[in-house]
């Protein structure tokens, strides 16, 4: 008949109007400042660097390559490199960047220089509550604000983060080996070159 | 001392314009009514606007607005505050003139209705013969300032949610008087007050609405679907359709002005739900004759908040009708069953009181709706939709 409809539609909304008195499990949402949902784990807002050890300076792992700031498409990263080196993670002596800025009102949250970082030294981040009333520079974010410990990033991200700890582990045992094998190799070799002169030694001696 | 809480605005208003010389006093005591009409309204409009937001809410399973005071009841404030401080921007090439003058001509227009409008027991600012006439006069003037509003900001927008305003407004103004001019067949008046005396008897204890008898329920229906139209409200909301027209003629206003607009649609509403129940429901009369000891104030106020709730339950339900949907429904489904209730409530007249008036005519009108939906239904006019490419 017609009208069914309508009378069944106000039926079905009154009955969500009482039902939200009721019970509280109707109500879907939740009183964000202070009811949170955590976030999930591959979500990503803007990137942030990852450094290892308890000072954020020595530990960071990034090299300034620059190809984070070449690939990215809206051009927010800025890096300047700097003119002496630090040791990173394996001890291997590095450049590292004297300015590091990242403009989160120009970035576009598409994760490019995380994929194409070599040295896994920039992450995606989860925290999205970044408004400020400073527009330009409160959104500018400088090195020492992007910085974040390796332990933040196995919080936010604990699959990704085992995972490029595993790699990092993994890279630094070949270094290791590779350099232990030198190590070897120059021993070995050292040994030899001690060890050659030997039998020529008493042949001089015999002489 | 019921008499005397039924009455206290109008003893109120007496001993107020009693310090004033004998030769000002009709005047003093309009003014008072202007300025009574003026607070009071505006302050159900707030009270709505917050009502609306939180019942909406609830039908959608959320909690609505619960910031600003206690269980957020100081929201409309809120919003007074930053509609006021907002910047209000005009568009460059928009006729400026009319651009400002669009809002208040439409508030102007839609408090001249509540002039009329019997509130209470001997409340009614002005006890004009033909108030009725002189509502709807009023409530199609605003579809000037509507179209004036549209025009003058030069907003294809604008233009486009005005020119349907106005067909619709127009489409839906036929249904809504042939409605009402039903309960002028049978009391006689076109002056609401009288309309509201005629209804105030009781039979026991029930009273003598016209929303009690066949051809008054069939009324009321539709007045509440063509006033539901005529206030441009969901599911009739083409002229500010939001997802098409971004808000429809009042697209380029902002700050008061913006609030003004508003302030005129839930005015609207409040007066032509007030005349609902006027109309249909006994005005200011008690539901039940032992009841009469409550203000009648507080009957009329309680009926339009009721109204409303109802606008807002529709709102929370229905989705937006199609425009060629809104103009079938107009004009072949509400115009000729208003029509069919003209006649019906012509034989009710002249019938002769007893059962014999209530059984045909509600043959009649059920007999009319089961036919006329069936066959439309049959025709796919008003049933459920159906997507030619979607499927």
């Amino acid at each position: 008949m017609l009208g069914e409809g309508i009378v069944k539609g106000m039926l079905e909304t009154a009955k969500n109007f009482a039902g939200s008195y009721v019970s509280k499990e109707r109500l879907t949402t939740v009183e964000y400042p202070e009811q949170r949902i955590p976030t999930a784990e591959n979500a990503r807002v803007f990137p942030f660097l990852v450094y290892d050890g308890p000072d954020w300076h020595a530990g960071m792992r990034c090299v300034a390559c620059q190809i984070c700031e070449k690939e990215c498409p809206p051009k927010c990263i800025y890096i300047e490199k700097s003119k002496d080196k630090k040791p990173d993670y394996v001890g291997k002596p590095q450049i590292y960047p004297a300015r590091f800025d990242i403009d989160i009102s120009v970035c576009m949250s598409c994760q490019i220089c995380v994929e194409v970082c070599p040295f896994e030294a920039i992450k995606m981040n989860t925290e999205f509550e970044l408004a400020t009333d400073d527009r330009f520079g409160g959104l500018l974010l400088d090195k020492q604000q992007l910085a974040h410990s390796n332990e933040y990033y196995h919080k936010i991200h604990p699959t990704e983060a085992a995972e490029v700890d595993g790699r990092l582990a993994e890279e630094k045992a070949k270094v290791e080996a590779k350099a232990k094998a030198a190590a070897e190799a120059a021993a070995a070799k050292a040994a030899a070159a001690a060890a050659a002169p030997k039998p020529d030694a008493p042949a001089a001696g015999g002489d | 001392m019921a008499e005397k809480l039924d009455q206290i605005f109008v003893l109120l208003r007496d001993w107020l314009v009693g310090y004033l010389p004998a030769a000002v006093r009709p005047a003093a005591g309009v003014v008072l009514g202007v300025i009574g009409i003026l607070c009071v309204f505006p302050g159900l409009f707030a009270i709505t606007t917050v009502f609306e937001r939180k019942g909406l809410a609830r039908m959608q399973n959320r909690l609505g607005p619960n910031r600003v005071g206690p269980y957020g009841f100081f929201q409309p404030i809120a919003d007074a505050v930053k509609a006021l401080t907002k910047e209000d921007v005009v568009p460059f090439r928009a006729d400026t003139v009319v651009h400002f003058i669009a809002p208040l001509v439409l508030v102007v227009a839609v408090f001249m209705g509540f002039a009329v409008l019997p509130v209470g027991r001997n409340m009614v600012l002005v006890d004009m013969d033909a108030g009725l006439l002189f509502f709807f006069a009023m409530g199609a003037s605003t579809e000037l300032s509507i179209f004036m509003a549209g025009w003058s900001s030069r907003n294809k927008y604008s233009i486009l949610g005005a020119m349907r305003a106005i067909a619709q407004m127009i489409s839906y103004e036929v249904p809504l008087l042939l409605s009402s001019i039903t309960v002028v067949m049978i009391t006689g008046s076109l002056s609401l007050t009288k309309i509201v005396e005629a209804q105030n008897q009781y039979t026991g204890i029930f009273p003598h609405w016209y929303v009690f008898t066949p051809w008054g329920l069939a009324s009321f229906l539709m007045f509440a679907i063509a006033a539901t139209a005529e206030t441009n409200r969901s599911p009739f909301d083409l002229p500010e359709g939001e997802s098409e027209l971004v808000a429809g003629y009042f697209t380029e206003y902002s700050g008061f002005k913006f609030a003004l607009f508003f302030l005129a649609e839930y005015l609207g509403m409040l007066s032509i739900a007030g005349l609902g129940a006027t109309l249909f429901w006994g005005g200011w009369s008690a539901p039940l004759s032992f009841l009469n000891f409550v203000p009648s104030w507080i009957w009329f106020f309680s009926k339009d908040m009721a109204a409303i709730f109802v606008f807002i339950w529709i709102r929370g339900t229905l989705p937006r009708l199609r425009q060629d949907q809104l103009m079938n429904f107009a004009w072949k489904f509400l115009l000729p069953f208003t029509l069919l209730n003209l006649v019906v409530t012509a034989l009710w007249r002249f019938m002769d009181g007893g059962w014999l008036r209530w059984v045909v005519c509600t043959a009649i009108l059920a007999g009319a709706y089961v036919l006329m939906g069936r066959s439309e239904m049959r025709r796919r006019r008003f049933g459920p939709r159906s997507y030619r490419y979607a499927e």
